[in-house]
C-alpha cells in the first residue's frame, strides 16, 4: 500500500524544465537547436486552414447534382469573393437566369457530385507559437515544432484561469496568510506576476484587471468569486482557453488558504526575477497543472549541492505531505506512520490511514487518500 | 486454459480515478470474491502508465490476501498452491474511456440508434450530429474540427433509401478533418454503419480523410435496429487504437488473458445476464468519479394494436452520462442541477459560498475521501443528484424505435420533433441496483438504499440492492471468459440486498392518509401507517419474505391504482422494508426543509446521532 498515495504539486528551487512548443497544424520552425530564446520569441509559425462553409447549390438553383458540373462559374481551388456567383443556370431566357452565391470570401474546396454541396473555405488565419520560457532550444521536430528548456525554479499550483504569460515576479500583500485587497495593489505592479497569500478578494481581482497586472498568484479563491469571473459555473477542471486578465493560480483549494509557507518563501526569494506563468489546467486524461517558472540566469542557473529532482515515490515515514482535506486541510506535516489496517473516520468510513507529526508538535490521524506527497 | 481449469483470477477495473482489483477464488462453495484492493490510476503525470496502478492495486491485494501475485513487476501464472493465478482480466474507463461522435440523418431515427449503437459500446458520446438537428453546416464542420473524438459512428439513411443526406454527413466530416484525441499518428477511426448503397461515395468523401470501416447498416429498416455489428466493430478499433494509445495499455493489453472491456460495457453485461436470468425488469446504475452509467433490461410489451406475431421482448439499454459524477465531474453536477436542487437533500445547514468551496475543492483533489460526518451528508446529498439527472437522461434514450408505428416518410421525419414514452415504467421495476464508490462504500449500508429511493423515485413493489464493494465491471469482463464463475460472484458476493421500497406512485398529501400496512413474516404480524410525506422502515431481514398487504389512501396509487389495495410477497435485505408515503415526484418541502431531511434520515438511522 505504500505505492498508493496522490503525488503532489512539485515546488522546487532548482528544476530543468522542458517544455514542447507544437504547432496544431504542420507549419515552419523558426529557431534552430541552440538558440536562446525568451518567452515573446515566436518559435514556430503555421497558417491555419480557415473556417468552412457549405453551400448546397442544387437546391439553391433548383437542379439536379448531375446538372452541376457544367452549371459551375469557379472551380475547386479557385478564390471567391462573398456575393460572387459560384453557379449560374442557363435557362433560355437570360432574365430566368439565377445564381448560387458564395456568404463568405474564400476559395472553392469541394463540389460534391452527389449532394450537390460546394464547400467554401476561407483564407488561412496565422497561428504562432512563441517560446513561453526564458531558455535554450534543445529539440527540433521539423515542421512542428521545438523543445525549450530551462533551469530555475518551478512551482506548480492547484488550478489556474488563462493562459500563458511572462513577467517580473512581484510580491503583494502581507505574507501567506494575508487577504489580498485593492490598496495592495500598487500601478507598478502591470505586468507583472503578482505573488499574493490566502485570497485574493474580487476587488482585488478586478482593481489588478485595472492596473494590467499579468498574473496573480494566490493560496486560495472563492469559487463565487470565479463564478462571477467567468459568467459560468467551472464544471470540470479544464482551463486555459479563458480570455481574462490577469492569470489567475491558485496553489492550495478553494476558499481563503494561506499560501504554503515553502511556496510563498521560494516565490518571494526571486521577486524581480522575470517568470512565466500559465493558467492551464487539466485534473484529468493526461494532467497539466498551473506553473510559475523562473528561469536562472548566468550562474544562479547552477544546480545547488546534492539538487535533484526527485522521481515520484511513495509514502514512507518522514516523507512531506500536505492535507488536502478537511480536517487540517492545508496543514504541512511529515509521514511518522503508516498503520497497516484500515480504521474508522469520523463519517464511518473504513479507510486505509497515516499518522502524521506537525511542526508545532502534534499528531493526526487523516485518510492516506487525504495527503498529498511534497515533491521537490 | 479452458474455463474449468481457472481457479485463481484476478480482476482489474481501471477507473478515471481509481484501480480496484479482485481475488475471486474456487471454493467448495463455488466461485467467490476472496479480496480486494485498490490503489489511484496512473494514466496520468507524473506516471503516464496505468500498468503501475494496476501493479499498486495489485500489491495491496497480495498484502491483504497472503498471496503472491506478482514477480517483480510480472503476474504468476498459473495459480500453484498460495501463489499465482490463472488468468488476468481488466476494464477500463481510465484516461477518460471512449470518446466518441456520432451522426446519423434524423435526429429521432438513425442518430438516435447510433448513439444506442455506440452507448451500447461503452462509449461517451460527445455529440449526436444529424442532417435535421438545426445546425448549420458551419456549425457543424467547426463543432467536428474542435471535438477531437477517439472515433466516429456515421449512420443514416434505410438500405436502398436515398443516400444524399448520408453523404452529405461524410462530405462534412471530411471537411473538418477531425483528429483523434490520443495522437496525430493515425487517422481517426470512422464507421460506417449507413444506408449500404451509399457506401462508395461515403468512401469517396472520407477515404483519404479518414480511416474508413465498412459495417452492416444499424438502421437496414424503419422498423428494426440492427446494432450488433457496429457495436463489435466499435470495440474492435476501441482495442485496436484508443487502447493502443493510451499511456501504458500496450503492457496491459499484453498481461490480460481476455480482450480489455470499456468499464461501462462490462457493467451493462452483468446486468443484462442477471435480468435476463431471473426474468426481472432491472435497472442498475454505476456512478463513478467522472461519469454515471445506467443500464436498464425491461420486458417491453409489443406496441398497442399490432398483431399476434409481435411478442414482447427484452430490451436492454445503456447510458452513460459524461460530465456527472463524484470527484472530476463533481461540480458539473453543481453546475447542472444547480445550488438549490442540492441543498434540498442537505440535513444541515451551511452557507452557500462554503458549499461551492468544498464542491470545487473536491474537483481538484478528486482521489480524497470524506472524513468528516458533515463531509459526507455533502457528497451523499450531490450523489442523489447525479443519479437523479443520469436516470432522467437514460430514460430519454430508453424509448422504443421512432418512426415506427405511424410509418412516416424519412422526410416527414425532419419535421418530427415529439418523442416517444420511455420504455422504463417505473412501477414495473422489479430490481435496483446501485454501485460505484458513493453507493458501494457508503459507510452505512441504509444512505445507499435512502440516496437510490431518493434519486430513481421507485412506485410500487421494488427491491433494491447495491454492488458489496463495487465489482459488476470485474463480473461483466470475467462473464467473457466464464460464465458460471461470474454469476456465482454476483449472486453472492457482489449483490447486497438492501430489501424493498414500497411507494406510493402518485402523489400523497404531506400530513394526509399515505396507506396502512399489515405484513406478516414467519406466522408473526406487524401493522402500522404511512402518512403522506413520511417514510418507515419495518425490520425485515436477508433471509426473510413477508406477506404484505398495502391498503392505500383514497386517491392514493401504491402499484395497483389510485385506491387500490395490493397483497404481496416481499423480500428482505439487510435495511428491511422501506414503507415510502412521500409520494412521486418526490417533493422535497421548502418549509422545514432541513428537519424534514432530518426525519427522514432518522427513519433509515442513517447518520450517527
Amino acid at each position: 500500500m505504500a505505492h498508493a498515495y496522490t503525488p503532489g504539486l512539485r515546488v522546487s528551487d532548482y528544476a530543468t524544465v522542458r517544455k514542447q512548443r507544437r504547432l496544431p497544424i504542420a507549419g515552419e520552425v523558426l529557431v534552430s537547436v541552440g538558440d536562446k530564446v525568451r518567452a515573446e520569441d515566436i518559435v514556430a509559425h503555421a497558417e491555419l486552414p480557415g473556417d468552412i462553409s457549405a453551400v448546397n447549390v442544387v437546391n439553391q438553383l433548383g437542379i439536379t447534382p448531375a446538372d452541376l458540373p457544367n452549371l459551375m462559374l469557379k472551380q475547386p481551388g479557385e478564390r471567391i469573393a462573398r456575393g460572387e456567383a459560384i453557379a449560374e443556370t442557363k435557362p433560355l431566357i437570360k432574365w430566368f437566369r439565377s445564381a448560387a452565391r458564395s456568404p463568405i470570401d474564400g476559395s472553392i474546396e469541394t463540389v460534391s457530385h452527389v449532394t450537390g454541396q460546394v464547400m467554401i473555405r476561407t483564407a488561412p488565419k496565422p497561428v504562432d507559437v512563441r517560446a513561453y520560457i526564458d531558455g535554450t532550444v534543445v529539440e527540433i521536430f521539423p515542421d512542428e515544432g521545438v523543445t525549450v528548456e530551462a533551469t530555475g525554479a518551478l512551482v506548480q499550483g492547484i488550478l489556474g484561469i488563462g493562459g500563458e504569460v511572462a513577467g517580473e515576479l512581484a510580491v503583494a500583500g502581507d505574507g501567506p496568510g494575508a487577504v489580498l485587497e485593492p490598496k495592495d495593489l500598487t500601478d507598478d505592479l502591470a505586468g507583472k506576476i503578482v505573488v499574493a497569500g490566502a485570497l485574493i478578494t474580487r476587488a482585488a481581482f478586478d482593481r489588478a484587471t485595472a492596473i494590467g497586472v499579468a498574473a496573480l498568484v494566490c493560496g486560495g479563491f472563492h469559487d463565487c468569486d470565479l463564478r462571477d469571473l467567468l459568467g459560468y459555473d467551472l464544471g470540470v477542471a479544464i482551463t486555459g482557453h479563458e480570455d481574462i486578465r490577469p492569470v489567475l493560480i491558485i496553489t492550495e483549494g478553494f476558499g481563503s488558504m494561506a499560501m504554503a509557507a515553502a511556496t510563498h518563501e521560494l516565490l518571494s526569494a526571486h521577486a524581480g526575477q522575470r517568470a512565466s506563468a500559465n493558467g492551464t489546467t487539466q485534473i484529468r486524461a493526461g494532467v497539466l497543472r498551473p506553473e510559475i517558472i523562473i528561469p536562472a540566469t548566468g550562474d544562479a542557473g547552477a544546480a545547488p549541492a546534492g539538487a535533484k529532482a526527485s522521481p515520484a515515490k511513495g509514502l514512507t515515514p518522514g516523507s512531506p505531505v500536505r492535507i488536502i482535506r478537511e480536517p487540517g486541510f492545508g496543514r504541512l506535516g511529515a509521514v511518522k506512520s503508516l498503520p497497516p489496517e484500515a480504521r474508522r473516520v469520523e463519517s464511518e468510513a473504513k479507510v486505509r490511514v497515516v499518522e502524521l507529526e506537525f511542526p508545532e508538535g502534534d499528531t493526526m490521524i487523516v485518510p492516506r487518500a487525504n495527503v498529498e506527497a511534497i515533491e521537490s | 486454459m479452458k474455463p474449468d481449469e481457472l481457479n485463481v483470477i484476478v480482476a482489474t477495473d481501471c477507473g478515471s480515478t481509481t484501480t480496484k482489483a479482485i481475488l475471486i477464488e474456487r471454493t467448495p462453495d463455488g466461485y467467490r470474491q476472496t479480496f480486494r484492493g485498490e490503489a489511484p490510476t496512473t494514466v496520468e503525470a507524473p506516471f503516464e502508465d496505468v500498468t503501475r496502478g494496476v501493479l499498486n492495486s495489485m500489491v495491496e491485494l497480495e498484502e491483504l490476501s497472503g498471496r503472491r501475485i506478482l514477480d517483480g513487476e510480472k503476474i504468476i501464472t498459473p495459480a500453484r498452491g498460495n501463489e499465482g493465478v490463472d488468468i488476468y482480466i481488466s476494464t477500463s474507463s481510465a484516461g477518460g474511456g471512449l470518446q466518441m461522435m456520432v451522426a446519423g440523418v434524423v435526429k429521432s431515427m438513425t442518430a438516435e440508434s447510433a448513439e444506442r449503437a455506440a452507448l451500447g459500446a461503452g462509449a461517451i458520446v460527445m455529440d449526436v450530429m444529424a442532417s435535421n438537428d438545426k445546425r448549420p453546416p458551419h456549425e457543424k464542420i467547426e463543432r467536428i474540427r474542435t471535438l477531437r473524438p477517439d472515433m466516429v459512428l456515421l449512420s443514416g439513411g434505410t438500405d436502398g433509401g436515398t443516400v444524399r443526406h448520408v453523404v452529405e454527413l461524410a462530405e462534412f466530416l471530411a471537411a473538418a478533418n477531425p483528429q483523434p484525441r490520443l495522437g496525430s499518428s493515425y487517422k481517426l477511426p470512422v464507421v460506417y454503419a449507413g444506408n449500404t448503397d451509399a457506401r462508395g461515395e461515403v468512401q469517396a468523401a472520407l477515404g483519404e480523410k479518414a480511416e474508413l470501416h465498412l459495417t452492416e447498416n444499424l438502421r437496414p429498416v424503419l422498423e428494426r435496429e440492427n446494432l450488433g455489428p457496429a457495436r463489435d466493430e466499435i470495440h474492435e478499433l476501441f482495442l485496436k487504437h484508443v487502447m493502443a494509445q493510451a499511456p501504458g495499455y500496450q503492457k496491459l493489453m499484453s498481461w490480460v488473458g481476455a480482450p480489455i472491456m470499456p468499464t461501462p460495457a462490462a457493467g451493462g453485461n452483468i446486468i443484462q445476464q442477471a435480468a435476463t436470468a431471473e426474468k426481472m425488469n432491472i435497472v442498475g446504475v454505476d456512478i463513478g468519479g467522472a461519469t454515471t452509467d445506467v443500464f436498464s433490461d425491461f420486458n417491453v410489451p409489443p406496441p398497442k394494436g399490432s398483431g399476434p406475431e409481435l411478442a414482447a421482448q427484452r430490451v436492454f439499454n445503456r447510458s452513460v452520462s459524461a460530465n456527472l459524477g463524484m470527484s472530476y465531474s463533481i461540480s458539473n453536477v453543481l453546475a447542472e442541477a444547480g445550488l438549490a436542487s442540492i441543498l434540498r437533500w442537505m440535513p444541515l445547514d451551511i452557507d452557500e459560498g462554503e458549499l461551492r468551496d468544498r464542491i470545487k475543492n473536491k474537483m481538484i483533489r478528486p482521489t480524497t475521501v470524506p472524513c468528516l460526518l458533515e463531509d459526507l451528508k455533502i457528497e451523499q446529498a450531490i450523489a442523489r443528484e447525479a443519479l437523479r439527472l443520469a436516470f432522467i437522461q437514460h430514460k430519454a434514450l430508453a424509448v422504443g424505435l421512432k418512426g415506427v408505428q405511424r410509418g412516416r416518410t424519412i422526410s416527414e421525419s425532419f419535421d418530427e420533433s415529439g418523442s416517444s414514452d420511455s420504455i422504463i415504467n417505473m412501477k414495473d421495476l422489479n430490481l435496483l441496483i446501485g454501485s460505484g464508490g458513493v453507493l458501494s462504500h457508503a459507510p452505512r449500508r441504509c444512505q445507499a438504499m435512502m440516496m437510490l429511493i431518493d434519486a430513481f423515485g421507485p412506485e410500487g413493489l421494488t427491491r433494491i440492492a447495491v454492488d458489496s464493494i463495487f465489482m459488476m465491471p470485474h463480473l461483466g469482463v470475467l462473464a467473457q471468459v466464464h460464465e458460471k464463475a461470474a454469476t456465482e460472484v454476483f449472486d453472492h458476493d457482489c449483490l447486497i440486498h438492501l430489501g424493498t421500497c414500497i411507494a406510493a406512485a402518485s402523489k400523497v398529501k404531506p400530513g394526509g392518509r399515505g396507506f396502512d400496512y399489515r405484513m406478516t413474516v414467519a406466522g408473526q404480524t406487524r401493522q402500522g401507517s404511512v402518512g403522506g410525506g413520511e417514510i418507515v422502515i419495518e425490520p425485515l431481514g436477508p433471509d426473510e419474505v413477508a406477506e404484505v398487504v398495502i391498503e392505500p389512501g383514497r386517491g392514493v396509487d401504491v402499484g395497483a391504482g389510485g385506491g387500490r389495495t395490493i397483497e404481496a410477497k416481499v423480500h428482505g435485505g439487510i435495511v428491511g422494508l422501506a414503507l415510502d408515503g412521500r409520494g412521486r415526484p418526490l417533493e422535497v418541502p421548502k418549509a422545514n426543509r432541513r428537519e424534514t431531511i432530518a426525519r427522514w434520515a432518522k427513519a433509515f438511522d442513517a447518520y450517527p446521532m
